[in-house]
């Protein structure tokens, strides 16, 4: 249901170890790349705005691609102009990116801005393309709660994939030395946040305490030892088993369970 | 409570002790309180009561306060002080997720941090789109409430309700914007909106304080500290819920008529999932079953007729029923439904504790009093195995019902 002609373009980054903070391929672009590879086999286009000396980036050859596209700029750069310019005349029908890069702010902002900046639509958390005919897509966006919803698109469309992607191929040796990195020379803009804002090491968040506002011992002794709480529950004794099931059957439809 | 006066003499003891922290409440009239100028008063003719002579009494020993007259049965609500800002100086704009029509805990956090920001002054609206069931935005501490309505925001439509958002952005122009960063649709409608008004926003924030806000960043390693911006996608527990007042929640309407797009992305509808492939401790809807259930083949088609995902008590595990990786409770998942149903499962509370987390509890018991029932929203007494045939009935009939009309 794929037409072979298609142009899809995937973001990368270099993610962060999450114990020891060493560079390596970003968890969620290389599920993006998985997907892309999936989809348009070796066609794939993979775009990453930064150091094209970085070694954490062979990860991402080592997939399977032959080369990477590199726009070079020093790390307090901001990416988003730099992909801007690049993707508005690059005539890609996808872009795919991960939700939230690993390094730095991780806002998760950037597939938001470049899709306001392209006028692109947009799709969130993106599972599995069913299939692309007549400029619309036909896609699977995953929900909570392992939930799946149906989507059609316009193209060109910039989807995020999360979690909920396929997991992305093994890095092999190999692939990952003789593919090639391709550095683009571009215009450098900086990017305004770190001017005000700093970076600290995370800080463990102070665990909520249950506080009791009791006015009397009695009270408090109540609130430390109370059972589940009886009452408030409504209780259907001495029904036919058909009034006591319409009764569960109303409260499933009310709360949107039956689908 | 039969209508006997009857003498309590733990409560006569509680009046005449007074160490008793249940002295006060026990006391008939207010005979003492705090003046003015912080010097307590008592008024002494208030205290005792008039003796069949004419002649004053007063009683020492309890029997009048604790034991005469009737006790009142129920303890009376107490009614919260109502919080009222009669012209705000600002607003502060909340956009809370309503899973399932009711403001979710992440969303009261939010509520209770934009109160912290709205201090005396400002006023917090909650913007909230299509119908809800929520019956407590007072004591959560929504100040003024937008509803927009209209089949345009049904379903999945995060375009026209950005499109909504910036309409409520021009008409009341909020000192901040605040949504849950959460999966379930404020995370993606807040950096919608943060793209639509360029606004560059706080993310996973969970601290705001002194015009300071701190956010996770990156993978969670580090914190990102800046001045607070317009927009905040703030983290769960990112302040205490509004605890102690009430507020007015007074409907606003949105003036100008919202901007209409072409929806260019289009809602399909929830797709189908096996609900057996779903991680128990996701799973939204889980049919749990105990050792009441006797007919488990029953039990297996009541979870696909209403396409739940299957749990068990350890009961159920250890005698083979249910494999090891359904168990709920203390020793196996801790789950998050958002409906849990119970059947023929006594509520033990290593049980209880793997379910403390699910929003509405069904029980299906044969023993009204066990506990499980204390902890249930909706509780049916009977068999099992007879309430479990009529729901499967009940439901495919719905469902049969269900496609007849769309056909
Ligand atoms: C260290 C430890 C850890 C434990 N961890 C867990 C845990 O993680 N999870 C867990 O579930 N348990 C756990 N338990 C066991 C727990 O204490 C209970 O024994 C168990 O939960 C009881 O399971 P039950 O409710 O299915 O069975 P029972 O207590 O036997 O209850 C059966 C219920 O079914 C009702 N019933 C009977 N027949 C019918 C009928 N025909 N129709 C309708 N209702 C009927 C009865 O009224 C009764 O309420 C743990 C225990 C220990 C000691």
């Amino acid at each position: 249901m794929l037409p072979d002609n298609l142009n899809i373009i995937t973001l990368v980054s270099i993610g962060a170890h999450p114990t020891s903070g060493r560079a390596r391929r970003a968890e969620q672009d290389a599920r993006a790349v998985e997907l892309g590879l999936r989809l348009a086999g070796d066609k794939l286009q993979v775009l990453h705005a930064g150091n094209p000396a970085d070694e954490a980036l062979r990860a991402y050859l080592g997939m399977g691609l032959s080369e990477l596209t590199v726009l070079e700029q020093p790390s307090h750069g901001d990416a988003l102009p730099l992909l801007n310019s690049y993707l508005k005349d690059a005539g890609a029908q996808l872009v795919l990116t991960g939700s939230q890069a690993e390094t730095g702010e991780g806002s998760g902002m950037l597939p938001f801005l470049l899709a306001e900046q392209l006028g692109w639509p947009l799709v969130v958390g993106l599972a599995e393309v069913e299939k692309i005919e007549n400029g619309m897509a036909q896609v699977l966006q995953a929900l909570p709660r392992g939930q799946r919803r149906r989507l059609k698109v316009r193209l060109p469309f910039i989807a995020c994939v999360d979690n909920a992607a396929p997991t992305a191929r093994q890095s092999a040796f190999g692939p990952a030395r003789r593919g090639q990195l391709q550095a683009c020379e571009v215009a450098v803009v900086d990017d305004s946040l770190l001017v005000d804002a700093h970076f600290q090491p995370a800080r463990p968040r102070p665990k909520r305490l249950k506080v009791i506002k009791a006015k009397t011992g009695a009270e408090r002794m109540k609130a430390a030892t109370a059972k589940a709480a009886g009452g408030g529950g409504q209780v259907l004794k001495d029904v036919s088993p058909q009034a006591g099931a319409e009764a569960i059957f109303k409260l499933l439809v009310e709360e949107g369970m039956l689908r | 409570m039969s209508d006997i006066i009857r003498r309590d003499p733990r409560a006569e003891w509680i009046a005449r002790n007074r160490l008793h922290p249940l002295h006060a409440a026990m006391q008939t009239a207010q005979t003492s309180w705090m003046g003015p100028n912080g010097i307590v008063r008592k008024n002494p003719h208030v205290v005792g009561f008039i003796g069949p002579n004419g002649l004053k009494r007063i009683d020492r020993s309890g029997a009048q306060q604790g034991g005469s007259g009737k006790r009142a049965t129920a303890s009376a609500v107490v009614q919260l002080p109502l919080h009222v800002i009669e012209q705000p100086a600002f607003y502060i704009a909340v956009v809370p997720d309503m899973i399932g029509g009711r403001l979710s805990s992440h969303d009261k956090d939010l509520l209770g941090l934009a109160n912290k920001l709205a201090g005396s002054d400002g006023a917090v609206v909650a913007v909230v789109f299509g119908e809800h069931k929520e019956t407590a935005f007072d004591t959560a501490g929504v100040d003024r409430l937008l509803q927009i309505e209209g089949e345009l925001f049904e379903g999945y439509a995060p375009e026209q309700r950005v499109l909504a958002l910036s309409a409520v952005e021009s008409q009341l122009a909020p000192r901040h914007w605040l949504l849950p960063d959460s999966r379930t649709g404020g995370g993606e409608l807040g950096r919608r909106l943060a793209a639509k008004l360029g606004e560059r926003p706080a993310t996973r924030v969970w601290q705001v304080a002194e015009g300071q806000c701190i956010g996770r960043a990156g993978a969670g390693r580090e914190d990102l500290v800046r001045s607070a911006p317009r927009l905040i996608l703030a983290a769960v527990e990112c302040a205490e819920p509004v605890s102690d007042t009430r507020h007015e929640v007074r409907q606003v309407e949105l003036l100008d008529q919202i901007a209409r797009n072409l929806p260019r992305i289009e809602d399909l509808g929830a797709v189908a999932v096996d609900p057996a492939l779903i991680p128990m401790a996701e799973a939204e809807f889980i049919l749990s079953g105990g050792n009441g259930v006797k007919d488990w083949t029953q039990f297996h088609q009541a979870a696909a007729a209403l396409g739940a995902t299957e749990g068990a008590s350890r009961v159920a595990v250890d005698d083979g029923f249910m494999p090891r990786n359904r168990q709920v409770g203390a020793t196996g998942t801790w789950v998050t439904a958002r409906v849990y149903m119970a059947v023929g499962i006594s509520g033990a509370i290593q049980h209880l504790q793997g379910i403390g987390a699910c929003d509405k509890v069904i029980a299906i018991n044969l023993d009204p009093g066990c506990d499980m029932i204390k902890r249930a929203d909706l509780s049916v007494i009977g068999d099992s195995a007879a309430i479990l045939a009529a729901l499967i009935e009940r439901v495919t009939a719905y469902r049969q019902g269900g496609a007849r009309d769309a056909a």
